[in-house]
């Protein structure tokens, strides 16, 4: 870490765990759910997040002197709608099939509540440089949830990993399900993601008790 | 007939929360009275039913493929469908805005109760989304997209009274401290969905029937797994009837 100092350090680990904007600040929370039906969806949002964040919030802490604060909501808009534009024409370049999955999840980036919070308690009062961690911190944050829900609704519901059959195919009877094991194909449906969510928040707050609520 | 139907499915079938998990930012944040729970809905309602259709008219006239041939000949093949994230955007931040103005001049009660939720509304993922489902699933007519908009709003209003309702009875529970706040709240979210799921067969009838045809034959092969499933359906559907009356009170 000889490039960043602690305090800068701390911009992008903070989030990854004590100030996860997903379970701890409940920035997101839309797209976090819906597209983590399978692991290579989830890799791509956080990516796309990453991009939109991180390149989003420099440009916010440049602007940050001339916008005035009356219309900064739809400035912000305007910056995050550009930069989606982007991501969605590089998607449907590189990657059509996904960008039909992900469907209409791309464009509601704009909306992506860690975003706007982003821009709004971080980006406005701060430099270039500091924003810029920032926005990395906290869309890596982000995508570390992604992944863990989307790596366990993927392994429990499909049985696959990136569409690779790790455990095995289970209609000629490899692997474990030789021994009557059966996907639990629940964990595709929509409702399954808010429990795994809970069920992580779950986790977390047992082991660090200062998380929780009264 | 298919007003009555894109009604329905709206609100049950593919409700903004349980469905979509769309305006869960603010389902999550806004939710701990009733109250102010009305307030955001009732706002979020109405400005869905603004927005939607103004977005119908942009997508129609100006956005998608074709759509400027009504300035001329030499415009018919432009397609602008790539400026439609920018265009709604600006339209639903300035709506909101143009609103707010509004509301404060002509009605300064109503300004009081909505007031604060109009701002929060403008990155609401709800209101966003409503439109951009209304331009992939390609909504016919005027009038369709104003249902649609209304409905939606409806269906995130029910979803954000019932989950208000029942936080503010669960802080009479003995829910076990991790999970306090908001990891519960994720959980009964979840029950909940699982319980609109079962509006899933409402306007599908002939399906529905060889659905039933299919389960019973499942059940004879597995009569446990199955009968528990779908009680722990009931009880949440139960559990969401039972709130009801008691948020109209």
């Amino acid at each position: 870490m000889g490039l960043l100092s602690k305090k800068d350090a701390k911009l992008i680990t903070d989030p990854l765990a004590d100030n996860n904007p997903i379970t701890i600040q409940v920035l997101g929370i839309c797209s976090a759910l819906a597209i983590t039906a399978d692991l290579k969806a989830s890799i791509v949002m956080a990516i796309a997040v990453l991009f939109v964040l991180a390149i989003g919030n420099v440009v916010i802490s440049l602007l940050r002197n001339i916008i005035p604060s009356k219309i900064r909501i739809i400035v912000q808009l305007i910056v995050v709608a550009a930069l989606v534009i982007i991501v969605d024409i590089i998607l449907k370049a590189f990657a059509y099939e996904l960008s039909k999955t992900l469907s209409v999840f791309v464009g509601l980036i704009i909306t992506n509540c860690i975003i706007m919070g982003r821009f709004e308690a971080f980006a406005l009062a701060n430099g270039p440089w500091r924003s810029f961690l920032d926005g990395i911190g906290n869309s890596l944050g982000y995508g570390v949830i992604l992944v863990i829900v989307g790596f366990f609704r993927e392994l429990l519901g499909s049985g696959t990993l990136l569409g690779i059959k790790v455990l095995g195919d289970p209609i000629e009877k490899t692997g474990v399900y030789a021994y009557g094991y059966e996907n639990n194909g629940f964990m595709l449906l929509a409702p399954m993601a808010l429990i795994t969510l809970g069920i992580i928040i779950w986790v977390q707050r047992s082991r660090n008790k200062a998380l929780i609520e009264n | 007939m298919e007003h009555l139907e894109l009604f329905f499915k709206a609100i049950f079938i593919d409700n903004m929360v349980f469905a979509t998990f769309l305006g869960m930012c603010s389902y999550l944040a806004v939710s701990k009275k009733v109250s102010t729970a009305v307030g955001l809905g009732a706002a979020v309602i109405f400005v869905m039913a603004i927005t939607v259709p103004l977005n119908w008219l942009l997508d129609q006239y100006l956005l998608q493929e074709g759509a400027l041939s009504w300035l001329g000949e030499e415009y018919a093949d432009y397609d602008l469908s790539f400026l439609s994230f920018i265009m709604f955007i600006a339209t639903i931040a300035t709506m909101v805005q143009l609103v707010e103005i509004i509301v404060e001049k002509f009605s300064p009660s109503l300004y009081n109760s909505l007031g604060i939720f109009l701002p929060l509304i403008a990155v609401n993922c709800a209101i966003l989304g409503g439109s951009l489902f209304m331009q992939s699933r390609e909504i016919p007519t005027l009038g369709l997209a104003f249902n649609y908009g209304i409905s939606s709003g409806i269906g995130w209003f029910l979803a954000i009274l019932a989950i208000a309702a029942i936080r503010e009875k669960i802080r009479y529970s003995n829910v076990p401290a991790p999970l306090r706040g908001l990891g519960i709240t994720f959980i009964i979210t979840g029950l909940m969905a699982i319980g609109f799921m079962s509006f899933g067969g409402m306007l599908t009838g002939g399906d529905e029937k060889e659905e039933t045809t299919e389960t019973a034959s499942i059940e004879v092969v597995a009569p446990s797994q199955e009968s528990s499933i779908t009680e722990e359906v009931e009880t949440v559907v139960d559990s969401t009837t039972i709130n009801e009356p008691q948020i109209i009170e």
